[in-house]
């Protein structure tokens, strides 16, 4: 398989059977596998100037042209070599401080020396590049900002936790990983199914899959008034068989979209996808591809069948929900979080964390003062995180010069148990009670 | 209860949260016959908590009532009693998201101090994983040990009480992760790196300054250790205000009324849900920043043997 990345192409046969972290240098086509620490070929010349006054920028400092440079490319002279040629031919590297010399040096590396490195995928790794390369599909959620949810959230293993995300399962991902296939995970989507583009890059074991439930969001609503149950028992066949067959075509679509999603991103990712091909391929876990080909040969029975068991996954998560004892909410989506939130904290146990995501604050403001109206909520909490990178070299160390500008916001909070049975006055009086008589302005109702 | 696994009621033994209000809570240890004073009045812990449920409200003596909470690692981290300055939440989730941690994971850490990190790195790498924890002052050391018996996670942990930067870890080749918060990190790199795993792992050293972050640089370098990172992380908490802006009196005429005046820049016309119209002013919600927020608390370090 021929893979693109950064203007290389490689083939990853040759990866195989090395560790992670593995450092490999491309050729023409295939790779070649360097030594992990090539030793720095410190410039026998270590002649240097002390300050810049007398280096003048007339563009003529490289005596080698553009075509001379193309040349030795074209030649399959190893980018080692290449830099070395630019530095001797650079009549003002000698001039030039130690300091500048060795940045000059490292810009020609990247250059002209190709490594890639191949590595384990993580939420670290995952989340990181989701945020570099393609953060309009997770909401521009920064990996900070997810490290944030996952801890207020106390995601761990053993919880039962109801996870609402369009961040292409990156999220989801992350909370599987936390939970090592410990607990279970409901997934609510919205459409005709959920999205795992970025959750099949983890190559999970498929043991994770087997607790990992997912719910329509569209159904909620009937869920928590209770005409669920009856629409979708099994006596009702005929109802059902409709409705299910409806839900496929939907399916269809999406999964259509997500194919569609999962080979545009492919060729965008970083090697981590890739050589993720390897595992994945044994886990088969892929669903989409799978329901693909049955599809195609679909006949009458299968589909039955397949309908069948669709619904009888239905009715078990719907089972789960409505015990309502899960052990967290985590909504990071590009839906307006206040609906979501008031919906679907009905199923989460009282004394448990939430944390809701979203790259701007201001529907966030309108979440916490209609939480506040509903009650049942305490230690809400509006935060976002700041992340500043730093470069740390001897008598160089400075915080780089770019800094995220925003990585969303977050609204957190714990369930308590939920008065029941009082009238709404003296639901918003224990509210004003909760807070300090100087801040009560703050929880009233905006009346508008 | 425990704080690697959720309970629904409250018993007797168990560490909880008693929430006051507005982010004033305390912990307390539930037991028989014992009570808990509060500014609402007390809590007695035999009729009061035992059998409760976990998120229910107690009314105490004085017709006040408080929440009584789940323990969980981040509720320890604002509960604890401190023995040293401690890491906060904020520090911490980036630290378990960049070492990677996870259920089974193995993780070294020194010094323990006050148990902050410990607790969180433990609920992450339960039920399979473990915790070395190395901690040289003595009564720390006791200490931390003593907590982590009532909190019902010592399966999960081991306190060794010595040096890390002289005797290491006193574990090798066994851990995922290492992570240091201690004065000289430098000293210890090298202990880290014999304690990780042969096939690899990542470390982490906080440090307050700039010059400890350098030597420590210097020092992973050295050792051989890739892919060094460092980074700062700050928390912004915002409170939820109504916020009302009074009109400027521009000599407009007064039949003209005051609404029709500024109707165009009146964002309740757009349909903004809390911005309404009151005697020349315009209310509307922000989230305003804390008056003084937490500036700087660490560098984190990272880095991958490989």
């Amino acid at each position: 398989r021929k893979i693109i990345f950064e203007k290389q192409w490689f083939y990853l046969d040759n990866a195989i059977g090395h560790t992670y972290g593995t450092t490999f240098e491309v050729t023409s086509g295939g790779n070649l596998q360097p030594k992990q620490e090539v030793e720095e070929t410190t410039t026998e010349t270590k002649e240097a100037g002390t300050d810049n006054r007398n280096i003048v920028d007339d563009g003529k400092s490289q005596k080698l042209t553009h075509d001379d440079i193309k040349a030795l490319k074209d030649k399959g002279i190893k980018g080692q070599e290449i830099v070395q040629q630019l530095i001797e031919n650079s009549t003002t590297f000698r001039d030039k401080t130690e300091f500048a010399q060795d940045k000059y040096i490292k810009k020609k590396k990247k250059k002209y020396e190709a490594v890639i490195t191949i590595v384990k995928p993580s939420t670290r790794i995952l989340s990181t590049m989701y945020y570099a390369r393609e953060p309009g599909k997770i909401s521009h959620l920064r990996y900070d900002t997810l490290a944030q949810m996952l801890t207020l959230g106390n995601i761990r293993a053993g919880n039962k936790m109801i996870v609402m995300e369009t961040c292409a399962g990156l999220v989801l991902g992350a909370v599987m990983e936390r939970m090592g296939g410990y607990g279970s995970i409901i997934q609510m989507y919205p459409g005709g199914g959920p999205v795992r583009a970025a959750t099949s890059c983890f190559g999970f074991p498929k043991s994770f899959f087997d607790n990992l439930h997912e719910f329509p969001l569209s159904k909620v609503d009937s869920l928590l008034s209770g005409t669920f149950s009856t629409e979708t028992l099994p006596s009702e066949e005929n109802a059902l068989v409709e409705e299910e067959s409806n839900g496929l075509t939907d399916e269809k679509q999406t999964s259509l979209l997500e194919a569609e999603e999962e080979s545009a991103t492919e060729t965008a990712m970083e090697i981590n996808q890739t050589e993720e091909q390897d595992t994945m391929d044994v886990n088969a876990e892929d669903g989409e591809f799978k329901e693909n080909k049955e599809k195609e040969n679909s006949n009458v029975q299968q589909k039955q069948r397949k309908q069948w068991e669709r619904r009888k996954k239905l009715i078990e998560t719907a089972a789960l929900l409505t015990e309502k004892n899960a052990d967290g909410l985590i909504i990071a989506s590009k839906f307006h979080p206040t609906p979501l939130l008031l919906s679907l904290l009905e199923f989460v146990a009282p004394s448990r964390p939430f944390v809701v995501y979203c790259q701007y604050k201001e529907p966030l403001l309108e979440c916490y003062t209609k939480l506040r109206e509903r009650g049942g909520v305490i230690n809400l909490k509006l935060s976002e995180t700041w992340l500043r990178n730093y470069q740390v070299l001897p008598d160089r160390s400075h915080p780089k010069l770019t800094m995220s500008g925003g990585g969303g916001y977050l609204l957190s909070g714990i369930t308590v148990v939920l008065d029941k049975g009082k009238s709404d006055s003296s639901h918003s009086e224990a509210l004003k009670m909760e807070e300090p008589s100087s801040k009560r302005c703050k929880v009233q109702d905006p009346h508008c | 209860m425990s704080f690697v696994e959720y309970g629904d009621t409250i018993k007797d033994g168990d560490t909880a949260i008693v929430f006051l209000g507005h982010e004033s809570m305390f912990p307390v240890k539930v037991q028989h016959g014992t009570v808990t004073q509060t500014k609402y009045g007390v809590i007695r812990h035999s009729t009061d908590l035992i059998g409760k449920k976990y998120g229910s409200k107690v009314t105490c003596s004085k017709g006040g009532w408080v929440f009584i909470l789940h323990p969980t690692p981040e509720l320890w981290t604002m509960n604890l009693p401190h023995r040293t300055q401690i890491l906060y939440s904020t520090d911490i989730s980036i630290i378990t998201m960049m070492l990677e941690l996870k259920p089974g994971s193995i993780v070294c850490e020194s010094g323990t101090g006050s148990g902050s990190l410990s607790h969180a790195l433990i609920r992450t790498v339960a039920p399979t994983g473990h915790l070395y924890t190395v901690e040289f002052h003595q009564q720390r050391a006791e200490k931390a040990r003593e907590e982590f018996r009532e909190h019902g996670v010592e399966h999960l942990v081991t306190v060794t009480n010595q040096d890390v930067c002289k005797n290491g870890f006193g574990v090798s080749n066994v851990a995922d992760a290492v992570f240091l918060d201690i004065p000289s990190p430098w000293e210890a790199i090298g202990h880290a790196k014999s304690a990780l795993k042969a096939e690899g792992g990542r470390i982490c050293s906080f440090s307050p300054c700039i010059e400890q972050v350098q030597r420590t640089c210097l020092a992973m370098e050295e050792y051989g250790f890739t892919e060094i990172n460092t980074l700062e992380i700050l928390l912004r908490v915002y409170n939820v205000r109504t916020i009302s802006l009074q009109i400027p009196d521009l000599g407009k005429a007064a039949e003209d009324n005051s609404s029709a005046g500024f109707d165009s820049s009146n964002p309740s016309n757009q349909g903004s849900p809390c911005a309404n119209l009151q005697q020349g002013a315009v209310q509307f919600k922000s989230g305003v920043p804390l008056r003084e927020m937490v500036g700087h608390t660490g560098y984190l370090t990272f880095a991958t043997k490989s």
